[in-house]
């Protein structure tokens, strides 16, 4: 696998920022999820809390114990060890969406915009593979790339005030699922009945950046059955390996 | 245990913060002015990680039903045991039906309630830190009851060794380091940014302060990137927001400067309308 020149900054007096080419592309992140979980399996007492979105790594450590300029050699010289027995297959979830008018309130509004019918722009929508490029904005809230070109489209010039948990949208180039109650400006096409966070578990989220995820489209009555599963706690996303 | 008679404005339970989630997107949390939360458990031979009370801008009403010791740092809020005055860094035994109450903010924002033992409510994620959508509450409310381990233990004041020590928020000065993005900017935009007097906006809060002035307007984006607590991020618009505990994990702002751990605690004490300059401090390699 290829190897990138990276980039070691200071941020603050405890953290190191490792700059990758700042591209969002499937192979970067990669090479950062491969060096990630790298480092976690060396467990380096220095290191306390590991963080990527796109292409970027934090890694926040201890500096009573390590300076900079030793970390850094130190993770230099573990990046240019041979990765070959790192690759791993990706996990690709399953989540299901309810594209309903009832949730899918902008649906009308997309249709008219794109010149695109519902079912069109449902089938755009569920019928590509996303990639997670990290967590972040709000707790649980995936970074999903791979929104069909046909489906980009501008934020909302006003964000709304409310949007539901669980809703699923679009803004720009990209598409996402929310994980709370929060103000937002993407599109809303859908909803899912299965909740993104979970903060009584000690793994809250799901996903890792490099998985993958695709929308499978849900009637209103699946919809309702899976929502009281996951109220019994007895819902299980579908996962497959994915290569 | 301790009941709450009146919430005050922003009242939160809070511990040093919630460490190993942000891959997860959750937010570190923690004491906004971690330095006099430490002062405040430290005097009651806490330990560091120990939950206690983060009262913002004014106080609350608390009956205690319970024997234990208790301490107030940071802001000078007027505190008041039984309706007579008492002060900030000094341990107080308080008894069943005891009153705390708070009066005019004095000094600073942020007050710090520690009781021996520290606080026994909710842990999620490995803390007590309260959170939105991670523990059940976000702040007291009324008739809330809070657990604590009771009982009086004979302490020292030591007041004399801290006499100093808590007036560290009595500067204007936040030292900063250089941000990751800093040098996507002009020396002469650097200069401007990093030299310019500040104000605080009424647009502060645990997530965030922003700061009044336009510093330099511009059009560089970059890639969605991970954020700390205390990173100062520049808006397109030219508005500096530095990121404070309860801030999101990433964001899509240039980073241009990075406030010390002292320097977010005392920015914690600053309120709408309070002055800021920055002083850059050099990274340690």
């Amino acid at each position: 696998m290829k190897s990138y020149k990276l980039k070691f900054r200071a941020f603050g007096n405890s953290a190191i920022l490792i700059e990758w080419p700042q591209r969002i592309v499937k192979e970067i992140l990669e090479d950062i999820r491969i060096f990630s979980d790298k480092i976690e399996g060396k467990n380096i007492k220095e290191i306390q809390e590991l963080n990527f979105v796109y292409a970027s790594l934090l890694i926040i450590y201890n500096s009573d114990l390590i300076s900079f300029s030793e970390l850094k050699q130190k993770l230099q010289l573990l990046y240019d060890e041979d990765n070959s027995a790192l690759q791993r297959h990706h996990a690709l979830w399953e989540i299901p969406v309810c594209y309903d008018k009832e949730f899918g309130i902008d649906l009308d509004f997309l249709s008219e915009e794109k010149k695109l019918s519902i079912d069109e722009i449902i089938s755009l929508h569920s019928g590509n593979i996303y990639t997670v490029y990290g967590i972040g904005f709000l707790p649980g809230f995936l970074y999903l790339g791979g929104l069909k070109k046909a489906l980009h489209i501008p934020r909302r010039s006003t964000p709304r005030l409310e949007v539901p948990r669980g809703a699923i949208a679009i803004g720009g180039d990209q598409t996402g699922i929310y994980p709370q109650h929060t103000p937002g400006g993407w599109h809303i096409l859908g909803k899912t009945p299965v909740s993104l966070f979970n903060p009584r578990s000690e793994k809250p989220c799901f996903a890792t950046p490099g998985d993958k995820i695709k929308f499978r489209p849900v009637s209103r009555a699946e919809f309702e059955l899976i929502q009281i599963a996951e109220n019994t706690e007895v819902y299980e996303l579908k996962k497959e390996l994915y290569d | 245990m301790i009941k709450v008679l009146k919430a005050g404005i922003y009242t939160t339970i809070q511990d040093l913060g919630r460490f190993g989630y942000r891959n997860q997107g959750v937010p570190v949390s923690g004491s906004m002015d971690s330095i006099s939360a430490s002062f405040a458990n430290a005097l009651l031979n806490n330990n560091a990680n120990d939950a206690l009370i983060e009262i913002t801008l004014s106080g609350p009403k608390l009956l205690f039903t319970n024997a234990t010791n208790i301490v107030l740092t940071g802001a000078e809020m007027s505190p008041q045991l039984n309706e007579v005055p008492i002060q900030n860094y000094r341990v107080y035994k308080v008894v069943d039906g005891d009153v705390l109450s708070f009066g005019e903010l004095k000094k600073g924002l942020r007050s710090y309630l520690a009781v021996h033992g520290g606080l026994d409510s909710e842990t999620v994620l490995n803390s007590k830190s309260f959170y939105e959508d991670i523990t059940s509450q976000w702040c007291l409310k009324k008739n809330d009851v809070l657990s604590f381990k009771s009982g009086i233990h004979e302490i020292e004041n030591h007041e004399s060794s801290i006499k100093h020590s808590h007036q560290f928020y009595d500067t204007e000065i936040l030292e900063v380091f250089k941000g990751p993005d800093l040098e996507l900017f002009s020396s002469v935009e650097q200069e401007k940014i990093v030299s310019g007097s500040y104000t605080v906006s009424k647009d502060n809060n645990r997530m965030g302060y922003q700061l009044e002035e336009i510093s330099v307007v511009h059009s560089k984006s970059i890639i969605t990137s991970p954020v700390l607590p205390g990173t100062i991020q520049l808006t397109p618009a030219g508005k500096l927001i530095i990121l404070l505990k309860d801030a999101q994990t990433t964001g899509g702002y240039p980073r241009v400067l990075q406030l010390t751990e002292k320097s977010i605690s005392i920015l914690a004490q600053k309120n709408v309308g309070d002055k800021l300059y920055f002083d850059l401090v050099p990274t340690r390699y």
